[in-house]
């Protein structure tokens, strides 16, 4: 097998007396679409957490493209080409879907203060190339959407505002991408016309691996290669979504028992 | 065509309400500014000035200089009317500068009179030397209310919301005692400052204005005009930058903001820095307005003025800044017998503007990169 994208190797997070994560091992290979499921509280979006940078582990190492990430901070860790939606959508309501959308561009673009305020050239290129490709990304999500990108996030419904968390995350072209419970709050087609679009734009590019947070069973069947169950913060089986759905301890911890 | 109305209608407002002299033409221009507020609302009016300034927000912005100008020389003759104006002036670009740090990168800066008025007393230090040009001094005001702030970056970057906005009290309070006690800096009594000297201009002398006699306000009316134009323009920039999207991104998500590459240290610490360069600058022009200051003139509650300007406004909001900043200086002088009552007055305002219009009296708009072109990306 080639080398893993990304590793996690015996990471531990404690909150207090709370073990969230404990001696969680993965591996995710370049490419591949990995389920990480298990009951509430099982530590799915503490690995996201500590992945992300925004907690640091109490023990064990993250590898990403063979390099040491652990514990850096949630910056170093977009600059390396890992990114993620929020299970709680936290895009920024009064600011128009351009705007979100090329926050999540922020690597691109120009930081000075010379080029931002008095000499603004290249600011004005770099706005025009930016918005094409936010608008060119979510018209593969909503050619309706897409011609409404100067409207406030506020103003739209659940599903649109997913799609935008969504491509505030891809626009910056990224390695990985992490979704966290995509299909909270959104009906079960949506879900599915949602998943439909992640794949679209993850076909056109090269290699962008996938690790998504669900509960609904139904989505993680259809799109992922593999999965992981954790429960009370342990890995407790790992395969594919018909292997761990027929395992017994699966079942008592998650999927309920017939 | 409706933008433009607004405008002039603006101008010849702000010449009655400089003029008016009686309680009752106070009220009354008072309440016909609410009567003729609320029939734009009715009428659709406002929809067409807004669209008005989206379509010629350049031309718009060049007509209300113009207009402030020519407001400015009309009454060229007026002590008190120019010191009104330049006063609204110089507490609207400290507004802006608050603006950065509040209203854009959402840092509650209960500071903003000891920034202020560490610019005022740094032209008054450096006013009594006459070795540094004057117009020096204005940058230097800025550089070292920016350079005093410098201790509070620690808890600023650090904590967040309401312990930071606790810490810059504490260091509003500080700054006054320490004036207080300082022998050098003239105590509880104050200091003088030197007027603003220009090569060859003195702004203690009234200009001949065609013949006419002017008040020597005249001078620092028109700079505090241009002053104003300036940071105006620097603002919008900065508002319209991709420091502008991401000071909004921090403020509105910090943690959403570091996920998607913005140092959020690093934006909070240019907003607070900014700001304080822009309140300092404010205030050496200030100070060499007055002529004379004193720690009394820097307290808590002046801090406080400047938050109220900033809420009323609405937050960041500029145009929303020049009227408050308006209705806060210029009302209390207008309606003498508020004058006591003043603080429970702006109080009472900013509740009610919180309650009913919490995005305040002129909200601020989407963002629009460049106004002066269509932008069909």
């Amino acid at each position: 097998m080639s080398e893993p994208l990304l590793e996690f190797r015996n990471v531990v997070k404690r909150f207090g007396g709370v073990t969230a994560l404990d001696d969680f091992s993965m591996t995710l290979a370049p490419r591949e679409i990995l389920g990480l499921i298990g009951p509430n509280g099982s530590g799915k979006t503490t690995s996201f957490n500590v992945l992300t940078g925004i907690y640091g582990p109490s023990a064990g190492q993250v590898m990403f493209e063979g390099r040491d990430i652990t514990g850096a901070d949630p910056r170093a860790v977009y600059e390396a080409g890992i990114v993620r939606t929020f299970q709680r959508s936290r895009l920024c309501l009064s600011l128009s879907i351009y705007d979100n959308i090329m926050i999540g561009d922020t690597a691109r673009l120009t930081r000075g203060l010379w080029s931002n305020l008095i000499s603004r050239r290249g600011l004005e290129k770099q706005l025009d190339m930016t918005r094409r490709t936010a608008r060119d990304l979510v018209a593969t999500f909503s050619a309706e959407l897409a011609d409404r990108m100067d409207a406030p996030v506020g103003s739209l419904p659940m599903i649109e505002r997913r799609r935008i968390e969504i491509c505030r995350a891809l626009i910056s072209g990224p390695r990985l991408l992490l979704l966290d419970e995509p299909s909270a709050g959104m009906t079960h087609d949506e879900t599915h016309q949602l998943m439909d679009d992640i794949l679209a734009v993850r076909a056109r590019g090269e290699g962008l691996s996938i690790i998504i947070v669900e509960h609904e069973m139904g989505v993680i069947e259809r799109i992922t290669d593999r999965c992981i169950v954790l429960s009370y913060g342990r890995k407790i089986a790992e395969g594919t979504y018909a292997e761990v759905a027929a395992d017994s301890e699966v079942q008592n911890a998650y999927l309920g028992a017939d | 065509m409706a933008g433009a109305l607004v405008v002039l209608g603006a101008g010849h407002y702000g010449w009655a309400l400089l003029m008016a002299e009686e309680t009752w033409q106070v009220v009354g221009l008072l309440a016909l500014a609410g009567m003729a507020t609320i029939a734009a609302y009715k009428t659709g009016f406002v929809r067409r000035v807004e669209r008005d300034w989206a379509e010629a927000e350049p031309q718009l912005n060049r007509l209300a200089f113009a207009v402030l100008i020519g407001l400015i020389l009309v009454l060229a003759g007026s002590h008190f009317a120019l010191l009104m104006i330049s006063t609204v002036l110089l507490y609207f670009i400290a507004s802006l500068g608050l603006n950065i740090q509040f209203g854009f990168t959402g840092l509650v800066n209960f500071a903003g009179a000891a920034f202020f008025g560490a610019g005022a007393y740094t032209a008054a230090v450096l006013g009594a030397q006459a070795l540094i040009p004057p117009l020096l001094i204005l940058i230097a005001g800025g550089i070292v209310a920016m350079a005093i702030s410098l201790p509070l970056l620690v808890p600023i970057v650090r904590t967040t919301g309401h312990y930071a906005a606790v810490v810059t009290i504490a260091f509003g309070v500080l700054f006054r005692t320490f004036l207080e006690v300082n022998e050098i800096l003239g105590g509880p009594q104050g200091l003088m400052v030197e007027s603003m000297k220009l090569p060859g201009w003195d702004f203690y002398n009234a200009p001949n204005l065609f013949g006419f006699e002017t008040s020597f306000y005249l001078n620092y009316a028109l700079m505090a005009a241009g002053l104003a134009a300036l940071v105006f323009a620097l603002f919008r920039r900065l508002e319209r930058s991709w420091i502008g999207l991401h000071m909004d991104a921090v403020r509105l998500d910090e943690t959403a903001a570091a996920c998607f590459g913005i140092s959020v240290r690093k934006t909070k610490i240019l907003a607070f820095l900014l700001g304080n360069l822009i309140l300092g600058v404010s205030g050496a022009l200030y100070g060499m307005m007055i002529s004379f200051i004193a720690p009394a003139s820097f307290t808590f509650s002046d801090s406080l003025l400047l938050v109220s300007i900033v809420l009323l406004g609405g937050l960041g909001s500029p145009w929303g800044g020049v009227v408050a900043a308006t209705i806060v200086v210029l009302l209390p002088e207008k309606l003498q017998l508020l004058q006591e009552y003043r603080f429970l007055l702006f109080s009472i305002l900013v509740i009610l503007v919180l309650l009913f219009r919490p995005e305040g009296l002129l909200p601020r708009h989407l963002r629009n990169f460049f106004p002066n072109r269509r932008t069909g990306a």
